[in-house]
């Protein structure tokens, strides 16, 4: 027997609305496996009362027939969402105690929709990172486990990524800058989508790079994507970025046919050393798209080896500027001064004890490729070739192709702790295969596509033209389907 | 391009953040070793191409310039470390 908190979103809302189940015994199942969960540490601040409260509501709803699909599904929320009266701390120190008096856009709709908050969810501390291991909460746990070790569930989206795949909660929502939802569902089995730049607002989801971030949805499968993605976007008048485009009905759009569209794979993705495990998934990823009667065409990506460092340059120099807002005045931590220290110690020494290791560095490296004399060398001629990589998406898009197949990540989920010798350039490579689609500013969805020897997932990505989710989910649902991938954690927690 | 020690020293402070005179010398280094990688985009071709501002061709939107929102002045000061009389408090910053 299928367990109400393992259920997708579709197969709950389908029960809510023929009174199969409420959304009372919903989010209780959720908070008995949060609570289970523990060992995860997935969850870093529960609202039991608070997802009570709103399930509660969502059944007068839908018993009074107001239900959109989203009414009575009990969801994690990522920790770099603002929400009213609740900690929300982007996994740092430097916001401990920090509870908004304010609730962002994408929660607010979801809530609107009927949505249940179970709780806020590990992550990266401000984003920054591809192992969760940033976290001033500590590590989030991959609930995948094939010997002693504890594995990492990605980053930065980890604990959104634990959540959903231990089945703590239907769906999550989580945040990408350079591959923060695609690789941890890439890492946990689950589905992961980017949404196009401007689809989804940034209004209250605290900032890291303001022109790469955007929100999405971590769900259980395509179909829960393209629900949840749903009520997470459209035009905001609070973010000038957000685009005022119509949303589409994007369940709708997974007809399963994809007879005649072409599917691009970059041979510039084809890296050197990579392992034959991922080789051969993106292989068969191919064949079953190309089952589906799919063309398949091979594309260049020439500046694709450059996305990297030029990420690696404008992702600091925006954080170094949206972290200095963090200075011990307004909110969050300030140090304990000594007797006659002035403001610039209380700024130095409240920056150096509430950030992190990581943050710190990606704020000097932001503000080094700022200052005056290095600006042009490294911050203007990082945003030329970000002009180049996405020159080389439009000319591929430009030439037919539909939508582009690579893998998701250069590896399975690694151990926790593994890394922590490596140089940071090491950890930065995770991002090699996603960060080109966040500069480019496209869609980019991770599905779950098959296992490697010892058992761990494995994902393919597949990127869209912009603004053509409905399109990318519909191959997304393909690729879904021809790889049938259905396997779970064993729970060990 | 490698970061020396007095460097360092100066992106700490620009940054404004506290690091310990023993800590520079490590810091400097994996700065050099993050910029180091940065050099591949040495290798290319700009020439001609503008420096990206939007990643979407899009015109950002106007509003009028009217007053949205106001007299929240206790939820602003809310999460402040120390407030008092309506104002955030900061340590003295003239002499």
């Amino acid at each position: 027997m299928t367990h109400l908190n393992e259920l997708t979103i579709s197969a709950a809302r389908d029960a809510l609305r023929k009174g199969d189940t409420t959304a009372v015994d919903l989010t209780m199942a959720c908070l008995t496996a949060m609570d289970a969960g523990d060992g995860l540490n997935a969850f870093v601040h529960k609202t039991p009362e608070i997802a009570l409260d709103m399930a509660r509501a969502a059944d007068a709803r839908i018993k009074a027939g107001d239900a959109p699909a989203m009414c009575g599904i009990p969801l994690g929320i990522k920790d770099l969402f603002c929400t009213k009266g609740v900690p929300s701390q982007a996994a740092s120190n430097i916001l401990k105690g920090f509870k908004p008096e304010y609730e962002s856009t994408v929660t607010t709709q979801l809530f609107n929709a009927g949505a249940v908050m179970l709780g806020k969810l590990n992550m990266d501390e401000f984003a920054m990172g591809s192992s969760n291991e940033t976290s001033c909460y500590g590590n989030a746990i991959n609930p995948w486990k094939v010997d002693d070790r504890q594995l990492t569930p990605g980053g930065s989206s980890g604990g959104s990524a634990a959540a959903v795949a231990a089945d703590m909660c239907l769906a999550a929502t989580g945040t990408d800058t350079g591959g923060s939802i695609r690789q941890p569902a890439a890492f946990t089995g689950i589905v992961g989508i980017k949404p196009t730049y401007g689809r989804v607002s940034r209004w209250g989801v605290v900032a890291f790079a303001s022109s790469l971030d955007q929100a999405g949805p971590m769900t259980k499968s395509v179909r829960d994507a393209a629900i949840m993605l749903g009520a997470m976007c459209g035009h905001d008048p609070k973010d000038s970025t957000s685009a005022d485009l119509p949303v589409p009905d994007f369940e709708a759009a997974l007809t399963g046919d994809i007879r005649g569209k072409k599917i691009g794979i970059p041979r510039e993705y084809r890296m050197d050393g990579m392992p034959a495990e991922i080789e051969k998934l993106w292989a068969d990823g191919t064949a079953m798209l190309k089952d589906a009667g799919a063309e398949i065409v091979d594309i260049s990506l020439p500046h694709t080896k450059y996305a990297l460092p030029a990420y690696y340059v404008i992702a600091p120099a925006e954080a170094s500027s949206n972290l200095a807002r963090y200075d011990g005045v307004r909110y969050g931590h300030r140090a304990n001064l000594k007797a006659g220290d002035g403001i610039t110690e209380m700024y130095e020494k409240t920056r150096a004890e509430g950030f992190g290791h990581e943050v710190q560095r990606r704020v000097m490296i932001g503000t080094y490729v700022l200052s005056a004399g290095f600006y042009d060398a490294y911050y203007n001629r990082a945003r030329r070739v970000r002009a180049l990589i996405k020159r080389d998406f439009d000319q591929a898009f430009a030439a037919g192709v539909d939508a582009i197949l690579t893998p998701a990540t250069p590896s399975a989920a690694f151990g926790l702790g593994e890394m922590a010798n490596a140089d940071p350039i090491q950890m930065y490579l995770n991002d090699v295969f996603t960060v080109t689609v966040n500069l480019a500013g496209l869609p980019g969805i991770s599905v779950p596509v098959g296992q490697d020897a010892q058992g761990l997932p494995l994902g393919l990505q597949l990127i869209g033209k912009p603004w053509d989710e409905a399109g990318l989910l519909n191959h997304a649902y393909v690729l879904e389907q021809a790889a049938g991938f259905v396997a779970k954690p064993g729970k060990w927690w | 391009m490698s970061i020396d020690i007095d460097t360092a020293r100066k992106v700490a402070k620009l940054a404004r953040i506290r690091v310990e005179e023993a800590e520079l010398p490590a810091l400097a280094q994996e700065l050099s070793g993050i910029l180091g990688f940065m050099e591949q985009l040495n290798e290319v071709d700009v020439e001609g191409v503008e420096p990206m501002t939007s990643v979407t061709p899009q015109r950002l939107k106007r509003r009028a310039d009217v007053v949205t929102d106001g007299d929240i002045q206790a939820q602003i000061l809310k999460n402040a470390p120390d407030a008092r009389e309506g104002f955030f408090a900061v340590p003295k910053v003239v002499e």
